[in-house]
């Protein structure tokens, strides 16, 4: 019977090795690591996708579907990385090589290495069913907690958004809100709770989210966002926009910004029994202005305060707008730029359709003809000065 | 006969209703119908004998500013949105 050293010895002839010069020098390889977790802590290949061995047959086709995508599958000393550019040709793979030599000849060639920043073990723990999912992982999960996502507003839409972000791991949380708790809220802002009544929002936000994932650090901005403190709050740098204010003129105020400052916002509007999301991505896609070009005057776009919201509807937009976020945050899916979704909650149906980007949008059309803010207020006010 | 899609700012013209059937091969037709049957519709989406601009309109899923506007012809049995803008989000 042959032993191991055979075995490898005769797959060693059987299947196509590169070294770490040659491997170096491949473009548009895919790098797979099948070492286990310590040692890929411990330093790789930077770009490589970690697949340990044990778990190759199951999870490559995710990290790699391209079956014709040059491969280079490296271990540490170019032993097991044999054994499974043979288990990837038997998986259909068409151009798979191993590199010889493995990372400790990559390394002794001074070629480039990146050591990944890891979880702490109360990390693995927390984040346990992000880690099991293929799109987010230990990668995933640590861009999730390098990430920044500013919230406009603590109320119905932050309070669930917020929540769901906060347990998802994202690291810095901004939330801008200059109103207090009041009784009236607690039918939705679950972020907030009756002992909270008469609090900052922001400050009682703060206490929930922290409390819920100390990992998160809650950045307050307790005041109004206006055309004087916008630049002031963005230059602290945002990944994404989360918008759930509560009127019109912050609505146009924040898509300028976000234009401007090239920030995505994941937008969410409410009322009675509807809600709208969508996102608008700067450049590439339609903003909010070319969605609605004029606000409608006011007599005909009543707020929830004063037409009445069902207390769920914003758990369920807020929560979809929280989905859109982490989309954006990973890189990963679909996401609803260049569609408007709209929910009914009687009817329980969602629908959806087309945005398009207006080449003549006044902010982000191919001749912009407003390129600093204006005064939102009256914009709003059924008397456009500006429209 | 085309459904169209009433929104819930609306819907206090139209009897309460989330849809009602409208005739017309275009959608300055729709509405005609639409606002000759519900008169209270009027101001809020007709401007300068056009589609007020903070109203959208969508057949079958495409604003109709990107089609041929208050002309867009309507097929029968398209859906028909009517969406102006909602702002609420406390």
């Amino acid at each position: 019977m042959a032993g191991y050293r055979d075995l490898l010895a005769q797959l060693r002839g059987e299947i196509d090795e590169v070294d770490a010069p040659r491997a170096h020098e491949l473009d548009g390889a895919l790098f797979i690591d099948v070492r286990e977790q310590e040692e890929w802590d411990e330093g790789h290949i930077p770009g490589a996708v970690h697949v340990s061995r044990g778990h190759l047959e199951s999870r490559i086709e995710n990290a790699a579907p391209d079956k014709a995508q040059p491969i280079v599958v490296y271990c540490q000393s170019g032993n097991r990385s044999v054994f499974a550019t043979r288990t990837l040709e038997e998986l259909g793979y068409e151009n798979v090589t191993s590199l010889a030599g493995g990372y400790t000849d990559w390394k002794r060639n001074g070629f480039p290495t990146q050591l990944p920043r890891s979880l702490e073990p109360d990390q693995r723990a927390r984040y346990s069913r992000h880690l099991l999912i293929p799109e987010v992982g230990v990668e995933g999960q640590l861009k999730l907690l390098q990430s920044r996502v500013l919230l406009i507003g603590a109320g119905g839409l932050g309070s669930p958004a917020s929540l769901y972000l906060a347990a998802a791991g994202v690291g810095t949380l901004g939330i801008i809100d200059d109103d207090r708790v009041d009784a009236s809220n607690l039918q939705r802002q679950i972020a907030h709770s009756t002992e909270a009544l008469g609090d900052w929002k922001v400050d009682s936000a703060k206490r929930t989210l922290e409390a819920l994932n100390p990992d998160v650090n809650v950045v307050t901005y307790r005041e109004r966002l206006t055309s004087e403190n916008v630049d002031r709050i963005l230059a602290d740098g945002w990944d994404v926009i989360l918008d759930g204010a509560d009127n019109f003129p912050t609505r146009y105020l924040v898509n300028d910004a976000s234009v401007w400052h090239d920030v995505p916002v994941v937008h969410g509007s409410i009322y009675r029994f509807e809600g709208q999301v969508t996102v608008f991505q700067p450049k590439d896609g339609p903003c909010y202005r070319c969605l609605f070009p004029t606000p409608p005057p006011p007599e005909l776009a009543p707020s929830c305060a004063e037409g009445g919201v069902l207390g769920v509807l914003p758990g369920i937009v807020g929560s979809l707008q929280a989905n859109e976020t982490i989309k954006l945050l990973l890189g990963i899916g679909e996401s609803l730029a260049g569609r408007l979704l709209l929910f009914d909650a009687l009817a329980t149906e969602f629908s959806e359709v087309k945005l398009r980007k207006d080449p003549a949008c006044p902010v982000c059309g191919e001749h912009p003809t407003i390129t600093e803010y204006i005064d939102y207020v009256e914009f709003c006010s059924g008397r456009p000065a500006h429209a | 006969m085309t459904t169209v899609r009433i929104p819930p700012t609306l819907r206090p013209e139209v009897g309460g209703e989330r849809q009602v059937p409208a005739r017309g091969e275009t959608v300055r037709e729709l509405l005609d119908d639409l606002m000759s049957r519900f008169p209270g519709l009027r101001t809020q989406l007709v401007e300068d004998d056009d589609i007020a601009p903070f109203v959208n309109v969508y057949v079958e899923g495409e604003d109709v500013r990107t089609l041929d506007g208050i002309e867009t012809p309507v097929r029968e049995g398209a859906t028909v949105i009517l969406l102006p803008a909602m702002a609420g989000g406390s």
